[in-house]
This record gives C-alpha cells, structure tokens and sequence, in this order.
C-alpha cells in the first residue's frame, strides 16, 4: 500500500526515519512541552503558596492552581510525550512505516481538544476538584468530557503504536525480536490499554452524573476504579521513563543489555503484576479487608518491585560494562566517572535514574506498606515521593532523551549548549529539594492539598511544629530552582526547534555508537555497579525498618 | 544494543551472568520479608487498621454521635460540645464541611471504639501530632479501636480536599490522666 512513503537514513545512526512518523513525533513533543511548562508554572505557584512567608496565592486560586497543574503535568505533558516515544521505539526504532498515520493525527487532535477543554474548565473556576475528581465533589461536565477525549485520542495512539509492530513484522524490516527498547515501549502500551479502560469505566459515569443521567456514585467504588486508572497510568510512566534509560546508554554510549533475558523478564513483571498497586491508595479506606489490601499493596509478594529493581542493575550495569570495555577500567569507578558528565542526555538519565531509585523507588515501597501507610496517608509526604518518582524520574528521563531526539529528529542542533549541560543538574537539584522537604514535613503530619497549615482563622486552630514551616520554606525555594531547570529546558528546546541550526544529512551531532556482537554478558564484570546496588539495598533495609519503629511509636489502634 | 534487535537469535538460552543471578534473588528474598513484615505486624504489632465497617446514612450516623454527646457531654468549649465517655464506649466523630464534631476527650491508657463518617463529602482524618490519617467516606461508617498513649491537646486536621473550608477543617481531641473531672 505505502511502501513508497518518504523517508530518510540518518547519517549518525542509519535509522531509517519516515516523514509521516517524524512529523507526528514533533507535533506530540512541543504540544507536550508547552504543558509542561504551563504545568510547571503553576506547580511553581503553588509551592510558593505553601511557603508560608509567600503565600502567593488566595484560597481559590491555589485550588485552581493545584488542580492545573496536577492535569497539565501529570497528564498532558507525560501523556502526549510518551505518545512521541511510542512513535519512536516503533516506527524509528524499527525503520517502518508508521501504521494509519491519518489515526495517529486523529489521536493528536482529540488529545489536544480534550486537554484545552479541560484546562477551560478549570481555569473558569467551577472545577478546581484536583485531578483525582473524587466524587462528591463536583466539577463543570466539560471538565470530564475533555480528560474523556483525551484518552481516547491516547488509546488511538496506543492502537497506531501495535499497528505499527505488526506492519514491521509484515514487510520484515528487522529480524529476529524486536529491540529491547521497542519491547519496552510495548511493555508501556499494554499497560496503556488497561489503564485507559479503566479510566473510561470510571470517569463516564461520572460524566453522566455531573450532567445529571447517574443519580449517585459510591465515593468507594469511585476511589477503587479510578486508582485502577490512575496508578496504573504510573506503571505505564515507569515502563517509559526506564526504556528510556535504556535507549540513551545505547544510543550515548553504546552500551548493551547485560543479559536480554532479565531485561526483557524485569519488563514483563511489570505487565503481570503492576495493576495490583492500585491498592496503596486504599490501604485506610474503610471496608476492605487487610488480606485484600496486603496482598495487592505488595504486587503479590513484591514482584514488581522486584522488576524495577533488577533494572537498577542492569541499567548502570550496563554502562559499567561498555565503558570497561572502552578501557576505563581502574579501580571501581573510573567508569563512572568518564562517562559523558557534559552531554545532558547522559546526565539527565543518570540523575534519573539515581532519584527514582534511591528516593521515588524506596518511599514508595515504604508508604506502600499497609501498616505504615496509617502515618503517611494523605500528608504531604504524598507529594514528596511522586516528585521523586514522575519529577525526577519520568520527567527528567523525558527531557534527557529530548537532547537525542532534537537532532535526531527535528535535526537541529541544540542551541544554548552550555545552558543545556547544566539543565540536568538544576533541575535534579530542584527537584530533589521538592522532594524530600515535602517528604520531611509529611512526617510531621503536614496535609497535602492545604492552603494554610498555619489556620489562622479555624475556630479551633492547631499549631504545627516550627520545623514544619521551615522545611516547607525550603521547599518553596527549591522549587524556585527547580522552575529555572525547567524554564531551561524550555528555552532550549524551544530555541533549538525553532531557531537552532539546521542539520544536513552530513552533520553529526548524537554521538555514534559502538554496536558489535552481543553476548558481552558472559565476560562483563561490574563490581562497581554491584557497589552501588550494594549501597542501594543497605539504604533500602534501613529506612523499611525505621519507619516500622516510627509506626510503633503511635498510639496503638486495631 | 537496546535499539537494535538482539544478535542472538536465541537471546533466551543465553547464560545469565552471575551477579545478576544473585541479585535477582537477593531482590526477590527482600519481597518475601517486606510481604512477611507486614503479616507479622498483623499478628504481632499494635498498630492495625481494623477491617470493621458498616454501610451508614447521614441521618443514622448523625443520630448516633447526638445520642453519645447527649450522654457524655461535660462542657462546651468554641461552640463545640466537649464529651468525656468512659472506656471501652463507642465513641462518634462526624466529618462534615468543614468541620469534626464534637469534641473528644479521653483518657491515657484506656480503650474506645472510634467510629468515623462523613455526613457529605469525603474527608481525611489526621490526629495531630500523632499522626494518624484515615480515610473518611460518606456513607460508610468505619470503627477501629484507639489506645492513647500521649496526654494533651491533639487537633484534627482534614487531608481530603474538600473544597473551597477545606484549610478551615479543623477539630480537637483532649487526652487526660486518670479521670480528669
Ligand atoms: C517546577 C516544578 C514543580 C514544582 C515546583 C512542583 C511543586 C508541587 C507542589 C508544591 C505540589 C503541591 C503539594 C500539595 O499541596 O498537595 C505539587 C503537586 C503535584 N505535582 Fe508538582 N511540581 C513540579 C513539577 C511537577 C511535574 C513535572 C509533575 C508531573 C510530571 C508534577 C506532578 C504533581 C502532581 C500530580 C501533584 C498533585 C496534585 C494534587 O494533589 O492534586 N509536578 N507539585
Ligand atoms: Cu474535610
Ligand atoms: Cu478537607
């Protein structure tokens, strides 16, 4: 039918990049930048709403602040980027055709609909119901209808993603398995299709009654599905963010799985067994048993955790690997130290990968834990861990492979280099601070979601200890630092894409790769790594028990 | 390379190396202990949320708490009802926009069946500064059994949004020494 289509072979990298797929990929990428930075601005007003010596924003407006920025980042911005990166890891990565480009652009439109309405709804003032919408609480039926539109137009990209497998595999344009990266993305997508159907499950009929159809909705069952929806559509952020990972040590460095067999089984844990951690959102909830609750909170006996952390070592394992082979082999970590420390797509991975580990992986494990989750439930120790998780994690890994992908496929160069080399680190450091200090005040009992912990005008006020407010102040500058990583990485990349210098197809600007036979694996020794994994685990069982001692220390309750 | 399909063919008879090996096992080992962790608190640990709830309306539950501080109501303190019940009784508190209700006070070392419930929309219970936080639904009525261990003044805060008084949700809880009248 299309065999005809246009494409280019990139001089770098010998993909073979099809127009069709290059244009969808650019329109998904700046349409998910411009979110992130309408999100981020308002995530930046909130946080120095909570500052207590700020306090920038009246009530209403943090509500309406905070629900923004909930939806224009966590949604909007991760969404439409990973619809890029599914166009990738299938049509680039694959050197195929894209399957049903008329669908893909469908997809993008209804996305784009349904994320301007529902910014219209919040920004109107009557929605400000945070983007978890629990009912009762009741926001204008255009809100609904437009997060509505925009998973169905997800679901098409999802569906344009496998049309595009299967046209690879028909016209034979690889052999033997899909490359890991295409397998993690496909991990992504199977998740996807879940996700979004529980998001329809729920949010229809909530639809239906903000315009009046459905009488009444059990705020349980609520809570039930929709976290079906939205923990999950995590699982599919986690599946991205570490292909990613994936993908710039292979692309920057060269480097190869230790073993495919792990890699790809750590991928496919996630699939079997992600969706049960809905459950951490309900480990307080009245009426459900505490057998339910432990067994799904754990992902049955913690099998997906087991997931991510097998690739915490293969991951820097990985790189460990290719860079001793390089030569880089004194001591433990002159590896480590050579690597590209300059090339933001390296360090932002990096930093990615170390935040989502040490902090978004072990906070997360911990809250997680049904009995402990009765001190953190709701404070904003909340928060503190998933800026730990889709801040640092998701989102720095997204902007990290952006530097690949501006070269790649908008063939620019980037512009501001030197701008761009320090990206990574300010927003790392941001967003580390955000955080942990929200992590801090949470134990203190800091609630999310509260405009003024100080209560000034309660008719029964409750001082919360000093610390708390300091530890709040200092998250309101961090994310003063963090706004300036991300309104970086925007004049970057807007600049680049808009006004960078173009590359002809002889400019080399991804760094080549150094692919040879595979089976490495068999000679790689990464004591290095192992050292770092080491120091992982040790972190990991010393904060697990410590918050056991904490839970002990409160007033028994049964 | 991860872009590129596996050189092997057979990519799945491929040794996997040692350290990998252990790792997976020393990982999934872990789980086993953190999944045992929580089994045992259950059997050996004080802090358990209770599984015991009950379908509830407004009227019923509102109905229950006014019984309780009609009985045990000892003073009035901003407005609110202040009840001292005595141990073991069950106790209400009404989660409402925006506001708990009524006052409790109880005693150190001494048990109470707290019942929880919201009349509207959903709340959270955060006793302060112990520390505890509870999910508050409508019409589901959820009673676990508390031991104070702390004596003072305790606040109530909200950590469900729940609109607009959300930050002005506020209540008390006293904790006194034997007796306290
Ligand atoms: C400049 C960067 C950012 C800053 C300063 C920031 C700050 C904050 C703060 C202070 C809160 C409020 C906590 C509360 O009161 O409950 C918050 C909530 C949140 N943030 Fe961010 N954030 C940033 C970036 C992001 C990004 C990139 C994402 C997603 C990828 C994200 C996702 C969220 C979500 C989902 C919430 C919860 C909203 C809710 O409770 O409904 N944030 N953020
Ligand atoms: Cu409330
Ligand atoms: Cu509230």
């Amino acid at each position: 039918m299309a065999t005809s289509e246009q494409f280019r072979i990139c001089q770098t990298t010998g993909l073979r990049v099809y127009q069709k797929t290059e244009n969808l990929i650019k329109a998904n990428a700046v349409v998910a930048v411009v979110f992130l930075a309408i999100g981020g601005l308002f995530g930046l007003t909130v946080a120095l709403t909570r500052w207590k010596a700020v306090h920038l924003l009246p009530a209403d407006w943090f509500y309406l602040a905070l629900t923004a920025h909930g939806l224009d980042v966590l949604v909007v911005w991760i969404v439409f980027f990973e619809v890029a990166v599914l166009y990738f890891a299938s049509s680039v990565i694959l050197g195929c055709r894209i399957a049903t480009p008329r669908w893909a652009w469908a997809g993008f439109v209804l996305m784009l609909v349904g994320a301007l309405i529902t910014n219209v709804a919040v920004l109107m003032g009557k929605s400000s119901v945070m983007f978890t919408s629990y009912v009762p609480l009741k926001a204008e039926p255009s809100f609904y209808l437009g997060i509505i539109l925009f998973a169905v137009g997800a679901l098409i990209a999802v569906f344009v993603f496998f049309g595009t497998l299967v046209v690879a595999k028909q016209e034979k344009t690889y052999e033997g398995s899909v490359p890991l990266v295409t397998y993690g993305a496909t991990v992504a997508a199977v998740i996807a299709v879940f996700t979004l159907a529980s998001g329809a499950i729920i949010l229809v009929p909530t639809f239906l009654w903000s315009i009046g159809y459905v009488s009444h909705i059990d705020t349980l069952m609520y809570r039930t599905i929709w976290w079906g929806f939205g923990h999950s559509s995590q699982q599919i952020n986690v599946a991205a963010h570490i292909t990613i990972w994936y993908m710039i040590a292979a692309v920057v460095l060269g480097a190869k799985p230790l073993s495919e067999k792990v890699s790809r089984g750590a991928f496919l844990l996630y699939i079997l067994f992600l969706q049960l951690a809905s459950a951490h959102h309900l480990l307080v909830d009245p009426g459900i048993s505490s057998e339910w609750k432990v067994f799904n909170t754990s992902y049955a006996i913690y099998l997906a955790v087991l997931g991510s952390m097998i690739h915490g070592l293969t991951v820097p394992g990985q790189i460990e690997a290719v860079q001793r082979e390089k030569g880089y082999n004194n001591g433990l970590f002159e590896w480590l130290r050579k690597c590209p420390w300059g090339n933001p797509a390296f360090s932002g991975m990096f930093i990615s990968l170390v935040l989502f580990g040490f902090v978004g992986g072990i906070s997360g494990v911990v809250m997680g834990v049904e009995q402990i989750n009765i001190i953190i439930h709701n404070t904003i120790y909340v928060p503190g861990h998933f800026h730990a998780t889709v801040v640092a994690g998701t989102t720095l890994a997204f902007m990290a492979v952006t530097y690949l992908l501006i070269p790649l496929i908008f063939r620019r160069e980037i512009m501001f280099p030197r701008m761009a080399k320090l990206q990574p680190y300010v927003f790392g450091l941001g967003v580390s601070g955000i955080s942990m200090f929200m992590m801090g005040a949470g134990t203190l009992g800091v609630p999310r979601r509260h405009w003024d912990i100080s209560q000034a005008d309660a008719v029964l006020p409750y001082d919360f200890p000093g610390v708390a407010n300091l530890l709040m102040g200092l998250n309101g500058m961090s994310a003063l630092i963090a706004g300036l990583g991300g309104a970086m990485f925007v004049i970057v990349t807007v600049g680049s894409v808009f006004f960078g210098k173009k590359i002809e197809d002889t400019g080399a600007a991804v760094a080549p790769s150094t692919v040879d036979e595979y089976g490495s694996a068999e000679h790689a020794k990464v004591p290095g790594t192992l050292v770092l994994v080491g120091i992982f685990f040790v972190s990991f069982i010393l904060y697990f028990f410590v918050n056991w001692k904490y839970l002990a220390e409160v007033w028994p309750l049964r | 390379m991860s872009v590129t399909p596996p050189k092997e063919r057979i990519w799945w008879n491929e040794p996997v190396p040692k350290s990998e090996l252990a790792w997976v096992i020393i990982a999934f080992v872990w789980g086993l202990v953190m999944f045992f962790a929580m089994v045992f608190w259950h059997m050996y640990g004080e802090q358990n949320l209770s599984n015991e709830a009950y379908r509830i309306t407004a009227e019923q539950y509102s109905a229950k708490t006014e019984a309780m501080v009609e009985k045990y109501q000892v003073r009035e303190e901003s407005g609110y009802p202040v009840v001292h019940p005595p141990e073991g009784e069950d106790i209400y508190l009404i989660a409402r926009l925006w506001q708990w209700w009524p006052i409790l006070e109880l005693e150190k070392g001494k048990s109470y069946r707290l019942h929880l419930s919201s009349l509207d929309w959903m709340h959270g219970f955060s006793l302060q500064p112990v520390n505890i936080n509870v999910q508050v639904h409508p019409d589901y009525e959820m009673v676990m059994t508390i031991k104070p261990t702390t004596t003072g003044e305790f606040g109530i805060v909200c950590n469900e949004y729940c609109g607009i008084g959300h930050h002005q949700m506020l209540g008390r809880m006293y904790v006194v020494d034997n007796g306290g009248s």
